[in-house]
């Protein structure tokens, strides 16, 4: 018997074709899609906003993505979704965010910098060259998934925002519209989603401001149109729809932290070491991995420990989880 | 009702049970085969969910039979039923035992160690399981003649425990915020109301018969 599974189909089959096949015409593309989208927000929209089909987005490659992985179908990123403001079921964000307008969408920088700014979402796509960086993408409910991301290094960026030196902690908030996200009271978190980083771990190469993921813009459900990727911890510490980058001195409040602080530590880095006190953290569920195949190992800061444990050298990490 | 009519039923409470089991084998079967989504993006919580679910709710509805049966007389034959249910709510629970053995734990002793040593949702469960256990054992008719209808009777009313930690289980197993468990909360409280509430009825009643009040 044939024994078929999408797994069995490596990444380059996976991967829109266009998008390997001639990167520069797509790039050229993509620049096209910028100046007609940009001409459509100057020609008149009425300014209640919109929502863009998904665009290509030219990437190129990095040193930085993580190579011989499967990746995990493209159906199962978009429709198994952790995304509260829009349900606190899987299957929710991809029925309700279409209520999301990402047009016009702006991100606010305030806090310890020389001078408050304001960056435009089309500013943002274009301040560096899009790179693909496929990822490990670990929950903390103990579930996983391989991500072809697309954008920059966060760092990039926070080099523009000219934070003072004062600056230790970088806090991320989340939109949070009610005309355009459920905000459902039964998830009981106190809107907007808040996430923060250390100022060292913010900078590392490795977290990325993401806009795309196989190739295309970031559907809605999966944190369009802007959203950080931190692929060495849980990933509710990788927040969706930011609308406010805040350079703080101290720790900021973060949500799932201030929720249940037993449960979720600030830094919340991957470690199988340290269990959840409701399940194991020592192994994972692949997600669109066949049942039997499912199990796997979860590893140190999920795989990324040669370029990020030094960041937390001397700090004992089941104390600061 | 009639013995025609009872076998009848039977079979379709059969095929009523065995339908979710039978389309749980044929997702499997599919994503085996030639489609791996056909058990959701994540089909060890599929299935892990659907066993459990399964469990509690056969558990649930085998403890509804006997507040029925005293609600409405008529209804009494449903007791034929229970027995069967309760057997199934077993088997659905040893299902979903299995599947933690086999798809979380990976069958590694130390781990199911470690869970039950340290999680307390997986206690619980183990703890509803077990408390099935018992019950499954003693469900011939051979024994509840060796144990005698009374003892029998009060073995069995660990049923209600069993849903009891199975529920508890539930809540303690789902993260904050997700509210999923509350339908099933409510059905079993009403059932553990009606229990002494159907009491206290039968004793107003047999008090009124002994003044000599004719009952409506």
């Amino acid at each position: 018997m044939l024994i078929r599974t999408k797994s069995d189909i490596p990444s380059s089959e996976i991967t829109p074709k266009q998008v390997y096949v001639n990167r520069r015409t797509f790039m050229a593309a993509a620049v096209a899609g910028l100046a007609v989208a940009a001409g459509k927000r100057a020609f008149g929209d009425t300014g209640k906003g919109s929502t863009p089909p998904l665009e290509k987005l030219a990437t190129i490659a990095s040193p930085l993505s993580t190579p011989g992985l499967t990746l995990t179908p493209y159906e199962d990123i978009t429709h198994y979704n952790n995304f509260y403001e829009f349900g606190v079921n899987k299957d929710d964000p991809a029925r309700n965010a279409h209520t999301l307008k990402t047009r016009p969408w702006t991100v606010k920088v305030e806090g310890l910098v020389s001078k408050p700014k304001t960056f435009d979402i089309d500013t943002l796509l274009k301040l560096r060259p899009m790179e693909e960086r496929v990822y490990r993408f670990r929950c903390v409910e103990a579930w996983s998934m391989v991500i072809p991301w697309a954008g920059y290094s966060l760092s990039e960026f926070i080099r523009q925002c000219d934070p003072l030196s004062t600056a230790k902690y970088v806090q991320f908030l989340s939109d949070d519209n009610p005309k355009q996200e459920l905000l459902p009271w039964n998830a009981g978190i106190s809107w907007p989603y808040s996430e923060g980083l250390r100022m060292d771990e913010a900078m590392h190469p490795l977290t990325l401001l993401t806009f795309g993921l196989y190739g295309e813009t970031l559907p809605n459900q999966d944190g369009a149109p802007v959203r950080i990727v931190v692929p060495w911890k849980y990933g509710f510490k990788s927040p969706k729809s930011i609308v406010t980058v805040k350079f703080v001195r101290k720790q900021p409040m973060t949500t799932w932290n201030e929720m249940a602080p037993n449960e979720y530590g600030f830094y919340s880095n991957v470690n199988p070491n340290r269990d959840h006190p409701r399940w194991s953290q020592k192994r994972e569920r692949v997600i669109g991995a066949p049942i039997w195949r499912q199990l796997q190992p979860t590893l140190m800061f999920n795989g990324y420990g040669d370029q990020v444990a030094s960041l937390y050298a001397g700090m004992n990490l089941l104390k600061y989880y | 009702m009639n013995r025609r009519w009872i076998l009848a039923l039977k079979v379709c409470a059969h095929i009523a049970c065995l339908a979710p089991v039978g389309w749980l084998l044929w997702r499997l079967w599919l994503s085996v085969s030639s489609d791996p989504s056909a058990l959701g993006p994540d089909p060890t919580h599929t299935v892990t969910f659907f066993t459990g679910r399964g469990t509690l709710r056969l558990l649930v509805i085998s403890l509804a039979i006997t507040p029925v049966r005293r609600l409405i007389p008529k209804l009494n034959w449903l007791i034929r039923f229970r027995r069967m249910l309760g057997l199934y709510a077993f088997f659905c629970g040893c299902l979903h035992l299995m599947t933690y053995l086999w798809l979380y734990a990976g069958f590694s002793w130390s781990a199911i160690v470690d869970d039950i040593s340290q999680r307390r949702f997986i206690v619980a469960g183990v703890a509803a399981w077990l408390t099935l256990l018992p019950l499954a054992l003693t469900s011939t008719t051979w024994s509840i003649r060796k144990l005698g209808g009374k003892t029998w009777n009060r073995l069995h009313r660990l049923a209600y425990l069993a849903a009891i930690s199975g529920v508890v289980h539930y809540w303690w197993g789902v993260k904050t915020g997700v509210k999923t468990p509350l339908a099933i909360t409510v059905v079993l409280g009403m059932l553990l109301a009606a229990r002494p509430l159907l009491n206290w009825r039968a004793a107003q009643r047999k008090a009124a018969e002994a003044r000599g009040i004719p009952v409506g």
